[in-house]
């Protein structure tokens, strides 16, 4: 397990909320921030700030130097060819919508296919569905099995010769499934189509090497893994993003403009029109920096650690139902407490300083196959202690008594 | 700091437990389906109208005890009030639910919902049944002017 001094590097852990110590359960929502991504970026505005690129003065090259230099961060840390591959966007959803806007857009036709799953977040669900829309193309889904995984029978049967592009998240944010990206990726490659990850929910959590899953493009924002909110990372691979027409036109993109005619910059900047988030990612390179400097592997072993006990531990509570595989899970739970709706349940549990989201978690259709309309959800990270979990699941057994014994009015 | 027992006030939990007016209604003017798409809270609600009077009301849904709670106190207010005040009901339910000064002289039950205006994350839940009935009475008004059709008329929000 992690040392829980860390915890001493987020300073908004340090509080008490509704007279209670803080037990922040949402980080698949949002991580907190360490206090070196909260000091670079203050620090880069206290000295750096200038707009990058364009300066001949000094400020303007420190700008640039902080920029790039966290694209080389991005780039060592997802082991990526060259620099030329990350292209910072505002999240996982811009870093989607570019690609299927882009390339969904220019590469996919009416008699095409295009393959999700079921498990995906609405962010790599309406994109396509927008894409399907405008060019005809078909969209499928990879269904999912009793236990929330897919089988590769169904995936290989999903993905056929008509597929142009098969778009899948690595770690649902739901069930807390882990997809087979790898084999996911020479699947799509067998019969020519391309593969874009949504790596939203694994990023953060586990090594992720996009030259060893072969994937061709991959989205992920940097909030999650304690950045600032703002920014965000697609990586494609380089002659994908060569052929791929840019989104956003104006300032910071272009090469030669005329007046009827405009050259673009070359990769990655021809996807960064206008002022780029020069801040955010100052701030992501430095949220690099603090996860490596504790191990991506550790952070894994910490969480599966933390996920064992809670799913140990929930056995004892009456009425708990948990979705999602019971091996191989992702550190989040996905729950219900029978007789209590999860959005009163999640109020409950704030009341005594426990943060839970309550919802559908942008994954209508996911609920839909669950057959719920809402559930509630615990996600842990590598700041999150079993004394944390004891604390959750002892007011899982409040809520259970306050609602169980009436009320009191 | 706000208690948990501001919110969930015995009444609440009984209509929670025991809904009021739950059902469908077969001669409905109008017929809205509202959804929050932050929670995944939906209602059904039917109301039957004649002559600028809410005549009877009846709800179905899924969702939370403050939403259901609230749209069983709701059909239950509006039964046999004419259209103007209702209205006027919802929008001083609103009111109070903002934290405002509001007369709750005739709001008999509904009052026990005055706690939710504490936990701002839920006021949404407690005003989902109000926003349907709102659009259900300019529904009903549509279809007063062709006084025959008892079709029932579907809002634009999704339905699952």
């Amino acid at each position: 397990m992690i040392d829980p001094k860390i915890r001493e590097e987020f300073p908004i852990l340090n509080q008490k909320v509704n007279g209670h110590p803080l037990v922040y359960l949402d980080s698949a929502a949002t991580a907190q921030k360490p206090i070196q991504v909260i000091e670079a970026v203050n620090e880069y505005y206290r000295k750096t700030n200038a707009n990058v690129h364009r300066g001949v003065h000094t400020l303007g090259n420190w700008a640039t130097d902080a920029y790039e230099g966290a694209r080389t961060k991005v780039k060592k840390f997802i082991n990526a060819r060259s620099t030329e591959e990350i292209v910072f966007v505002r999240g996982t959803t811009s870093a989607i919508n570019l690609v299927a806007q882009s390339y969904g857009r220019s590469f996919i036709g009416k008699e095409d296919e295009i393959v999700i799953t079921l498990m995906e977040h609405h962010s790599n669900l309406i994109p396509w569905q927008q894409v399907a829309k405008f060019t005809g193309a078909t969209l499928k889904y990879v269904p999912l099995q009793q236990d929330g995984t897919m089988s590769m029978e169904d995936i290989k049967a999903t993905i056929t010769e008509k597929t142009k592009l098969v778009a899948m998240t690595q770690v649902s944010n739901v069930l807390g499934t882990v997809n087979p990206i790898k084999e996911v990726a020479k699947i799509a490659h067998s019969v020519g189509a391309k593969l874009l990850v949504d790596g939203a929910q694994s990023i953060p959590h586990m090594k992720v090497d996009v030259q060893d899953l072969d994937c061709d493009f991959l989205a992920f924002s940097g909030h999650k893994m304690g950045a600032p909110t703002g920014i965000g990372v697609l990586y494609g691979k380089k002659e994908l993003l060569e052929q791929m027409e840019p989104v956003e036109f104006g300032g910071e993109m272009i090469d030669f403009v005329d007046l009827h005619e405009s050259t673009w910059k070359e990769l990655p900047w021809k996807f960064e029109g206008g002022t780029p988030i020069i801040a955010g990612a100052v701030g992501l390179g430095a949220a690099i920096d603090f996860l490596q400097s504790i191990g991506m592997d550790q952070i894994e072993k910490h969480e599966h650690e933390l996920v064992n006990y809670a799913m140990d531990q929930l056995k004892q509570v009456d009425g708990f139902t948990m979705y999602g595989p019971l091996v191989n899970h992702s550190s989040l739970i996905t729950f219900n407490l029978k007789d209590v709706h999860p959005h009163d349940l999640a109020t409950v549990l704030d009341t005594y300083g426990i943060a839970v989201r309550a919802g559908h978690h942008c994954a209508q259709p996911l609920m839909k196959w669950l057959n719920v309309s809402a559930t509630a959800r615990a996600s842990f990270y590598l700041y999150n202690t079993k004394n944390e979990i004891d604390i959750w699941i002892d007011g899982l057994n409040k809520t259970k008594e306050y609602f169980g014994d009436g009320f009191i009015g | 700091m706000a208690s948990l027992d501001d919110l969930y006030r015995r009444v609440i939990m009984d209509h929670y437990q025991a809904p009021r007016n739950m059902g469908e209604l077969a001669d409905a003017d109008a017929t809205i389906q509202l959804k929050n798409p932050t929670c995944g809270d939906q209602i059904q609600l039917q109301m039957k109208v004649e002559d600028g009077k809410i005549k009877d009301a009846k709800f179905k849904g899924e969702g939370c005890s403050i939403s259901m709670s609230s749209a069983s106190m709701m059909t239950e207010a509006i039964k046999d009030l004419p259209v103007e005040k209702a209205l006027e009901l919802a929008d001083r339910f609103s009111k109070m639910l903002l934290g405002e000064e509001v007369d709750l002289d005739d709001f008999d039950d509904i009052e026990a919902l005055q706690g939710v205006c504490k936990f701002p994350a839920r006021i949404k839940c407690a005003t989902l049944a109000w926003k349907a009935m709102e659009k259900g009475v300019k529904e009903s008004d549509k279809v007063d002017h062709h006084h025959d059709h008892h079709d029932h008329h579907h809002d634009g929000h999704h339905h699952d």
